[in-house]
C-alpha cells in the first residue's frame, strides 16, 4: 500500500521535543551547507577553484538580480543575507528531497496488530513546520528591515495610523497583508513540494521504469523555481517595506 | 452517499474547479508580458522578473486549492 502522510513522521524524542524525519533531512542540508561554506573559505585563490568559483558565480548572479530590484549595490550588499539564505537552504533541501533514499528508507514499525511504514528521511519543505519557520522568519526580518531602515515612527504609522478613519482602515489592510503573505509564503512551498512527493510516489506505483524520469525532471525544475520565487519574493518585499516616503510627503 | 465517497468526490473537485482560475489568469500575464518584450525587446530583464512574480502569485491560488484536496484525501 502506498505510504502518503500529511504530517511529517516522528522518529524519537529528544526530553519532550518530536524529531521528525524532515527535521532529520534540514540538518543534513545545514550540515552540507556549512561544509561547503567552509571549503570555499579554505585557501582564497585569486584564480578560483571550483568551490569557489561557484559560490562567487552564485552570490554575484544574486547580487545582480538584486540590484536590478533595488537599484542599489549597498542595498543589495545589507540585504544580501536574508535572500540568499533562503534561495540556497530552500533549495538544496528541495533538490535533497529528490534523492532515492528519501521516502523509501524507513522502518516497518508493529503497534498491536497493524504494522506502519515510517520512512526515515523526508523532504524539508514537505513539512508545513519547515515552510512555515521560513516564512515566519522571512517576514519578521523584513519589517525589522524596514524598521531599521524607516526608524520606528514611519514603520508603526505604516498599520496604526489614526490621522483619518480611511488610514485607519489602510493600516488594518496592511496588518491584514502581513498575515497573508506568512500564509501564502509557507503554503506555495509546502504545497509545491507536497504535491510533487505525491505525484512521484504515485507515478512510481504506477509504472516503476523510465515514466518516472519527466517527472523527476519536472521536480528538480519546480525545486529551484520555488526557492527562486520565494527568495524574489522575499526581495520585492524588502524593497517595497524600506523604500523612502520622502517624495510622497512632499506631495501633501 | 457515505463520507467516504463524499471525500472523493471533494476532493477531486476542490482541485479540478481550483485550478481553472489560475490556469487562465497565467496565460493571460504570459501572453501580456510576451506583448510587452515584443514592443521592447531592451526591456525584457524587467518583464520577465515581474513576470515570474506574478505566476508565483497566480500559481500560489492554485496551490492553495491542491493543499485543501490533499488535506481532504489524506487527514
Amino acid at each position: 500500500m502506498i505510504h502518503i502522510s500529511l504530517k511529517a513522521e516522528e522518529l524519537f524524542h529528544i526530553g519532550s521535543f518530536p524529531i521528525t524525519n524532515s527535521l532529520l533531512v534540514a540538518l543534513l542540508v545545514s550540515i552540507t551547507l556549512i561544509a561547503l561554506a567552509l571549503s570555499a573559505r579554505r585557501k582564497f585563490a585569486l584564480i578560483p577553484h571550483t568551490i569557489q568559483n561557484l559560490t562567487e558565480f552564485t552570490l554575484e548572479e544574486i547580487l545582480s538580480l538584486m540590484d536590478s530590484v533595488l537599484s542599489e549595490r549597498r542595498k543589495s550588499e545589507k540585504y544580501l543575507p536574508l535572500v540568499a539564505t533562503i534561495f540556497v537552504f530552500v533549495l538544496f533541501s528541495n533538490w535533497f528531497g529528490l534523492l532515492p533514499i528519501v521516502g523509501s528508507l524507513g522502518l516497518n514499525l508493529i503497534h498491536g496488530t497493524e504494522t506502519e511504514f515510517v520512512p526515515l528521511l523526508r523532504a524539508p519543505a514537505a513539512d508545513l513546520n519547515f515552510t512555515l519557520a521560513i516564512a515566519l522568519i522571512a517576514v519578521i526580518t523584513i519589517n525589522i528591515f524596514a524598521l531599521f531602515a524607516l526608524g520606528p515612527k514611519l514603520h508603526i504609522t505604516k498599520f496604526f495610523n489614526f490621522s483619518n478613519p480611511i488610514n485607519f482602515f489602510i493600516g488594518i489592510l496592511e496588518l491584514v497583508s502581513e498575515i497573508a503573505k506568512i500564509v501564502s509564503f509557507s503554503f506555495r512551498l509546502f504545497g509545491n513540494v507536497f504535491a510533487g512527493e505525491v505525484l512521484l510516489i504515485i507515478i512510481g506505483f504506477l509504472v516503476p521504469y523510465v515514466v518516472p524520469l519527466p517527472f523527476l525532471f519536472l521536480e528538480i525544475f519546480v525545486g529551484f523555481i520555488q526557492a527562486f520565487v520565494f527568495a524574489m519574493l522575499a526581495l520585492v518585499f524588502v524593497a517595497i517595506a524600506t523604500v523612502e516616503h520622502s517624495a510622497e510627503s512632499h506631495a501633501h | 452517499m457515505d463520507i467516504d465517497s463524499v471525500r472523493l468526490w471533494a476532493a477531486m473537485g476542490t482541485i479540478a474547479i481550483g485550478a481553472i482560475a489560475p490556469a487562465i489568469a497565467i496565460g493571460m500575464i504570459g501572453s501580456k508580458a510576451s506583448d510587452a518584450i515584443g514592443r521592447n525587446p531592451e526591456a525584457a530583464p524587467k518583464i520577465q522578473t515581474a513576470m515570474i512574480l506574478s505566476v508565483a502569485f497566480a500559481e500560489a491560488i492554485a496551490v492553495y486549492a491542491l493543499v485543501v484536496a490533499l488535506i481532504i484525501k489524506f487527514a
